[in-house]
């Protein structure tokens, strides 16, 4: 190690502007120590046979991809597939990067597991991964999420987690993320931060990527497998932006795909009730990270608003900010009402319930499939199951159900 | 020298903290006028952010009931001016202000705009809690160029970071007492005298213990290890219950705390 008098600052982890470590004094060392405990093992083969196992034998991977035969028919332009992450344990696409933050964890001697949860997808497989290593685990969801996503608090207190509602703010996911952050920095020797996406200071956008990157590494295989070729366009929903960097990653460098990550314009991007970042943010500093954010002209970080308590998010992670700036990725913008729409329509056409958030991915590859010709293929990753969206989806069109 | 520097001249210094707005301007001003007349040594004004990251409950409230009363950067712009003028009718200022907030609001306003403008309307330096030694160079070299401090923080898990960041220190280090966010608590574990004593062996800039200290024995003990106490819930706690009357019992209690700082002089 370079002698620590001779400290010089340069920022780390950024992807072009974006990214950085912004973040108090007192977590500096546990990023350090992180970045590097991630940068000896995952290159360490026993760190990634050990991982593979876990998320071949416990969460089910591969994910199948599947021929949506009836809704590339019904839209009548290109073929669709389906990339599903629902199928995994814990039905979503959260258990990658829960698995791999775990048992990174546990090497670095670590006994507690804290994280941030919106829909409570990354908070039941935290709980879930925390039953798995025997770790404790506490989980910090805002009061709001709490009531909209009951079901999925219930699962994580049966299966050992501590549930802590978060009450600051919006009441939502970007006020649990600082809720987690406040209690990093109380309880750092014995405590990891599992964050749920592709934010946050570096080492973590980085990490989760590189976590979730088995989904376009699948996808890749298997598109060669069944078609002989690569998709035209692969189309995740993007909050923070784990599952659509994840379904990215591996295609970045083949130009000939569009890569698409469909944000929630909630009520619409020209209205105050939105969580679109790339559409309607600006370049700021929040969370530990350098991108962009919905904030207003003081830098005050919008209360943003999303039917989908998982994209309900006034940031994006770096890497997409980068992946925007450079053209790479297209951003769009979809409505709560394209995405119930698409939630209602893939249901009826294939028999498979997506999540909301991937509802509003479903919603965009709807729009442009008829736009296509029946040779070219586009992928969906549908990042999770929408049974615990049921209720509030009922709700939205005006029948209230007992869950 | 660093008009900062001056804070520590008169021994050991008590620095109080208020967040700008809350429950509104006219009330902060009157506050920094009772410390000023109460024998505080250093004002740090705190612009309100929307998610104060490193604040306990009282400081994040504070920041809340500043936002909901409309208070901008601008409006904090303009209320220090008159401070330091005098022009509102009250009495002048003089001693060393620093702003607290966070990188956002000062990066959004435009961070040239921003530190051209603090150094403009007299304050001397600036702390932002979400920004460590690694991510300076966005707002450092902008502050030399306006002459304004921006100070650095070392806290209780710096360990082999301490001598760097004490080495590059500007105005005054500020040390963070204990893990954890803002807010009063009952003791203060740290070794603090270890902390303080490697930062002397590399810098002559002073430092001054912060997070936690509200009461006159804390502030005592703290200022021994140290060049000063920092307090910012306890005065917030007062602003919350007392609101626009709060000036009075704000002062009696930084004058109490002044004590407690110079007890460790003697």
């Amino acid at each position: 190690m370079a002698d620590p008098k001779e400290m010089k600052p340069e920022s780390r982890g950024r992807f072009g502007v974006h990214g950085g470590q912004y973040i108090p004094e007192t977590l500096m060392n546990a990023v350090i120590e992180l970045d590097e405990a991630y940068t000896h093992y995952k290159d360490d083969p026993e760190f990634q046979s050990e991982l593979k196992t876990l998320l071949n034998e416990y969460a089910g991977r591969p994910s199948l991809l599947y021929y949506a035969q009836k809704m590339t028919e019904d839209l009548g332009g290109a073929k669709i597939y389906l990339k599903r992450e629902d199928l995994n344990h814990t039905g979503a696409h959260k258990i990658n990067n829960v698995l791999g933050q775990a048992l990174l964890a546990k090497k670095m001697g670590k006994t507690r597991l804290i994280a941030e949860t919106g829909a409570g997808q990354h908070g039941v497989a935290t709980a879930t991964a925390a039953a798995l290593f025997g770790m404790e685990c506490v989980v910090f969801m805002g009061e709001k999420d709490m009531a909209r996503q009951a079901l999925n608090v219930y699962k994580m207190r049966l299966l050992g987690a501590d549930v802590v509602p978060v009450t600051t703010g919006t009441g939502t996911l970007k006020d649990a993320v600082s809720q987690a952050m406040r209690e990093w920095t109380s309880r750092i020797a014995d405590t990891h931060y599992c964050l749920g996406s592709v934010m946050g200071p570096h080492p973590f956008p980085t990490i989760v990527r590189d976590f979730q990157a088995v989904i376009s590494k699948e996808i890749k295989e298997q598109m060669l497998e069944k078609e002989g070729k690569l998709p035209d366009a692969v189309i995740a929903c993007v909050g923070g932006g784990s599952n659509a960097i994840g379904s990215f990653y591996n295609f970045i460098n083949d130009k000939s795909v569009r890569l698409i990550g469909c944000e929630a314009a909630g009520r619409g991007i020209d209205t105050f009730e939105t969580a679109a970042t790339i559409n309607t943010g600006r370049l700021g500093i929040f969370h530990g990270m350098k991108s962009y954010f919905c904030q207003d002209k003081y830098g005050q970080i919008a209360p943003v608003y999303s039917i989908s308590a998982g994209l309900d998010y006034p940031g994006i992670g770096p890497e997409h900010a980068w992946l925007h700036d450079i053209g790479r990725a297209e951003y769009v913008p979809v409505t709560d009402d394209e995405a119930v729409n698409a939630f209602e329509y893939m249901s009826r056409q294939e028999g498979i319930i997506p999540a909301i958030e991937s509802a509003h991915a479903v919603a965009y590859a709807m729009k442009i499939a008829p736009e296509m010709s029946k040779d070219q293929t586009i992928v969906i990753t549908i990042s999770g199951r929408g049974d615990k969206d049921c209720a509030a989806i009922a709700r939205y069109r005006g029948e209230n159900i007992d869950e | 020298m660093s008009n900062i520097m001056k804070a520590f001249e008169n021994g050991k210094a008590f620095i109080p903290f208020i967040t700008c707005g809350d429950p509104d301007l006219t009330t902060t001003k009157a506050c920094v006028r009772e410390m000023q007349k109460n024998g505080a040594d250093l004002i740090e004004l705190g612009i309100p952010f929307s998610d104060p990251t490193a604040e306990g409950p009282v400081i994040m409230e504070a920041n809340l009931r500043a936002l909901t009363a409309d208070t901008t950067t601008d409006d904090v712009f303009e209320m220090v001016r008159e401070l330091r003028s005098g022009s509102d009718g009250g009495e002048k200022v003089t001693l060393p202000m620093v702003f607290m907030t966070y990188a956002n609001v000062v990066f959004s306003y435009g961070s040239e705009e921003f530190i051209s403008t603090c150094a403009e309307i007299g304050m001397d330096g600036l702390i932002l809690p979400d920004v460590p030694f690694e991510e300076k160079m966005d707002f450092a070299p902008i502050c030399e160029k306006y002459g304004l401090d921006l100070v650095s923080m070392i806290a209780p898990t710096s360990e082999d970071r301490i001598a760097g960041i004490a080495r590059s220190a500007r105005g005054f280090i500020y040390v963070v007492s204990s893990l954890g966010v803002t807010g009063v608590r009952s003791a203060i574990t740290t070794d603090i005298g270890a902390i303080t004593k490697l930062i002397r062996e590399n810098t002559d800039v002073p430092c001054a213990v912060g997070f936690g200290i509200s009461t006159p024995e804390q502030a005592e003990e703290m200022a021994a290890f140290a060049d000063g106490a920092i307090t910012g819930s306890a005065i917030m706690k007062i602003i919350a219950k007392e609101g626009p009357q709060a000036a009075t019992p704000v002062g009696a209690y930084v004058k109490s705390m002044k004590d407690g700082v110079r007890r460790a002089d003697s």
